[in-house]
């Protein structure tokens, strides 16, 4: 178990910067989840703690030692790769077994710790078997088995899931979130999907552009968005953005942010703006009801499924509460 | 598929069947010399069929031959063409897994240097490569058969094509694991090479038994002949009749191993063969 | 394309390509360098001492009426293997394609002679059409044609154009066997539907969409006829008669080795080099142009 902390990390490819400084303290036993959309530098940060990448500046400390000039292998650290990364010729065992054999633990230690770590991941049956003959998810079992044999101080997971299908996904998704409260292990986790991140962080990183652009819990980035990108790319359907001044806010270039949840569709008379209806999606639970204003803007409205359904369209009104407005200043931080 | 039916599909057998008796007939005609008697040969026409003196030729050119026992013939060409498959191949994996899993410097010049030697036989380089060979006083030796002739870079090219598929995940999972390169190469990517390893030594185990030239040259010992050059060397200089059953038992025999390598890898000797020429 | 994966150090990289350096070094790059340099001069009769020359060797090489007549010995010998092969190979190839069962046998005894060394190629068929005891003239000498290729250049050069070619078919069979079962079968059968003939579908469709195949084994099996053809033509002619059969690489040996002639080797050497490099570069290019299909 160990603390990670990360101090004005920076990466250079050649000239060009990817990474223009990260400060985080994880504690012992945290889940962080490294959130961003693809090219955000999510995964160059994972593999430069990981040291797959070397560090053009800034610090990396494991359990309090800087390990900036340490290989892979003593950081005390395992790593779960996207495409499991299985060696094809390799049983199952001696790939779980592999780090071990290595570091020259005994054959006795080698096969309980495996035996171990298989009977928490459920691939017992398959420990005689070679990669490609195990499904997708079983290759995951066998990837995360692979770290968890080692012991290691810090996991490190690198998009672990996208390879896998929607209901795998999910379930993987559970087990893993349960697996590292039972082992208490302090935990990094790459992905692109917001829900993945939501789920599973205790603090979440929002990476946009090289740029750490908040971190906190992911119901308080969710509540309170620091930046134009955050409220854009935390939420599902994604914050509706207005030109402040179409509704008598701010300043020209200022946009307004407003989630779908908290819109409601109201009288044309009465309210803060109006819009068209261009469809209406019902899917049960909840009504998607897509419309445009006179700017041009879609605004995306989400309601009960249990409301009236407006027709396409429909000359609607939208109104919300006052508190539920984000106003971003030109550059993209958060005015109020 | 556009189906044949019937006399359309009787003449493709049979033009097919042409075709093979067109590539069989002179084998089948050596081998008939080599069960034959010399007297029946000098007569023409000679018989198509086999006659009964296979044991006696086979056993008067492995035991005697003519200049050097074919048996002692048989040895040398093993080992030259061992010789050339394995030692390009060990050379080859060791430079590939150093182009392409590190950066060093002087990478690019040798890069280059290497790919330079594709494709460039040894033919055209003969005498100089003769020279050198004699100085070295490789001249009737196994390493003079074998070091000319590993010196190109096609397999290197080969291993290298094939280590940049190896997803960089692998190599850095190793590294994870704690495995230093060398480990990595033995235990990972070695393992993971297997089949390319063995499409490439079929074709380079041909390669190294067909050759001819360059045994010529620098084998002046009878003892020290491949079995590919050495049959000519049987053949009597001036009006002599050469003894054909012996020296068709020996083109047969010559042409024995490489057939087997060739039928019995049959599926890694095509896949070496569409790789090596890619 | 390159590795985002490295190791560290300079040293290991370093030794782990010495071998290779070493090798190419000593058995490649000096007698290259050697044959260039050497091309230069020409040594006196007791190679006690050489006089340069510059391009000397290359003005009396290519003025030479000998050294002439073995280029175009070599272009005519290259044609003919390479058609005689591919023709035959085709014709194999499509032939087995047809075939919905046993294609597969068929190639399994058509690959076989690959293995074949060129030089017991020549010794075969050397024994075939041996002027006193071949089957082959025997049986021609019934026919009323008295064959001897000791004495005739033209029949010289047929026997070796035969026997180069022989084993080369398996290959070419190898490779045009794979182009077709390449080319979709719902592309000839839409031909079909649409009317086309067996040889109306062979020359409008399947030809032309095997053409990458054709061209590649055009380019391998020159460089073949050029250079691994040596075997071939030292066991059955060597050359002669009267040099009809004396093809580049072939005096390259005899002018190096038997005559001792070595400035003139290796400026013919060094001809050779500049020939394989251009069917190199041509091969390259055509790699880089599969590449994008």
């Amino acid at each position: 178990m160990a603390t990670v902390t990360l101090e004005n990390l920076k990466k250079s490819f050649g000239r060009t910067e990817v990474i223009h400084g990260v400060n985080i303290d994880i504690a012992d036993g945290e889940f962080i989840v490294i959130v961003g959309p693809s090219g955000c530098g999510k995964s160059t940060l994972l593999r430069m703690v990981a040291g797959l990448e070397t560090v053009t500046s800034g610090k990396v400390f494991i359990g309090g030692h800087l390990v900036n000039e340490r290989e892979p292998m003593d950081r005390d650290i395992a790593m779960v790769f996207q495409n499991y990364a299985l060696y094809p010729h390799m049983s199952v065992f001696d790939n779980m077994a592999y780090g071990l054999k290595i570091a020259g633990r005994s054959k006795a230690e080698i096969a309980e710790r495996v035996a171990a770590a298989a009977h928490v991941l459920q691939i017992e049956p398959f420990l005689d078997r070679k990669p490609r003959e195990l499904s997708g998810g079983q290759r995951q079992r066998v990837a995360m088995g692979r770290a968890i044999v080692r012991k290691p101080a810090v996991f490190l997971f690198d998009e672990p899931l996208s390879n896998l299908d929607a209901k795998l996904r999910v379930q993987m998704r559970l087990e893993i979130k349960q697996l590292q409260r039972e082992l208490g292990v302090t935990s990094l986790y790459v992905t692109h999907d917001q829900v993945e991140a939501m789920t599973l962080a205790d603090r979440m990183i929002v990476m946009n552009e090289g740029r750490a652009d908040q971190i906190g819990a992911p119901l308080e980035v969710y509540a309170n968005p620091q930046t134009v990108f955050v409220a854009g790319f935390i939420g599902s359907p994604p914050t509706n953005f207005l030109p402040a001044l179409s509704v008598s806010r701010g300043s020209t270039e200022e946009l307004l942010g407003i989630r779908p949840e908290h819109l409601r569709i109201v009288g044309p008379d009465k309210c803060e703006l109006r819009a068209r209806v261009v469809n209406a999606e019902a899917l049960g639970a909840e009504t998607l009801v897509h419309t445009r204003i006179h700017s041009g803007e879609y605004v995306t409205v989400r309601q009960e499924g249990s409301r009236p359904v407006p027709e396409e369209g429909e000359e609607v009104g939208l109104g919300w509460a006052k508190e539920n407005e984000m106003l971003f200043f030109t550059n993209g931080a958060r005015r109020y | 598929m556009v189906e044949k039916r019937g006399a359309a599909l009787w003449l493709t057998h049979l033009g097919l069947i042409v075709g093979l008796f067109f590539i069989f007939f002179p084998i089948w005609l050596a081998f008939v010399a080599s069960t034959i008697s010399q007297p029946e040969i000098v007569r023409p026409p000679m018989p198509l069929l086999p006659g009964d003196r296979f044991l006696e030729n086979y056993s008067k050119a492995l035991v005697s031959g003519i200049n050097a026992p074919v048996a002692r013939m048989l040895f040398n060409s093993a080992v030259m063409a061992l010789g050339i498959a394995f030692g390009k191949i060990a050379i080859s994996l060791l430079s590939a897994f150093a182009i392409v899993y590190f950066r060093f410097p002087g990478r690019q010049l040798f890069f280059w240097l290497i790919f330079l030697t594709l494709m460039l036989p040894v033919e055209v380089r003969i005498v100089p490569t003769y020279e050198v060979a004699a100085q070295f006083g490789m001249l009737n030796s196994y390493s003079g058969l074998i070091f000319p002739l590993i010196a190109s870079a096609t397999a290197t090219f080969l291993f290298r094509q094939f280590f940049l598929t190896v997803p960089d995940e692998l190599a850095e999972a190793a590294r994870v694991d704690g495995a230093r390169p060398m480990r990595f190469f033995w235990d990972i990517l070695l393992p993971m090479s297997r089949t390319n390893i063995a499409a490439l030594f079929v074709i380079l185990f041909i390669y190294g038994w067909n050759q001819y030239l360059w045994p010529l040259l620098i084998t002046t010992d009878p003892s020290m002949n491949t079995i590919v050059m050495g049959i000519k060397q049987m053949f009597p200089s001036g009006d002599d009749t050469a003894d054909w059953p012996v020296i068709m038992a020996t083109s047969l025999l010559a042409m024995l191993p490489p057939i087997l390598v060739v039928i019995g890898m049959q599926r890694l000797f095509i896949r070496g063969l569409v790789e090596s020429e890619k | 394309m390159e590795k985002r994966v490295r190791f560290k150090g300079y040293l290991l990289p370093i030794c782990l390509v010495m071998p290779q350096i070493v090798i190419t070094a000593v058995f490649f790059f000096y007698p290259a360098g050697q044959a260039i340099w050497q091309s230069l001069f020409i040594p006196d009769p007791f190679g006690f001492s050489a006089q340069f020359v510059g391009l000397g060797n290359f003005e009396f090489l290519l003025s030479d009426p000998f050294y002439r007549a073995s280029f175009i010995t070599t272009a005519i010998f290259s044609i003919l293997v390479t058609a005689v092969s591919m023709g035959v190979a085709l014709f194999l190839a499509v032939l087995a394609d047809r075939l919905i069962k046993g294609s597969g046998t068929y190639r399994t005894l058509l690959i076989w002679p690959y293995a074949v060394a060129p030089a017991v190629a020549g010794v075969l068929w050397l024994f075939m059409f041996n002027t006193r005891v071949g089957v082959v003239t025997w049986y021609l000498g019934v026919l009323g044609y008295d064959w001897n290729h000791v004495l005739n250049p033209g029949e010289a050069m047929g026997l070796v154009v035969l026997a180069s070619s022989w084993g080369r078919i398996s290959y070419n069979f190898l490779f045009f066997l794979a182009g077709l079962q390449a080319i979709p079968r719902s592309v000839i059968e839409a031909a079909a539907i649409d009317g086309a003939h067996f040889w109306t579908r062979f020359r409008t469709i399947v030809f032309p969409l095997l053409s990458p195949t054709t061209f590649f084994l055009l380019v391998v099996n020159v460089v073949y006829a050029f250079f691994e053809t040596f075997g071939v033509v030292h066991t059955i002619t060597a050359g002669g008669p009267q040099q009809a059969t004396t093809i580049l690489v072939y005096k390259v040996y005899s002018d190096g080795f038997v005559g001792q002639d070595l400035g003139s080797s290796a400026a013919q050497s060094v001809i050779l080099l500049i020939i394989v490099s251009v069917l190199t570069v041509i091969q390259f290019r055509y790699i880089e142009r599969r590449v994008h299909y």
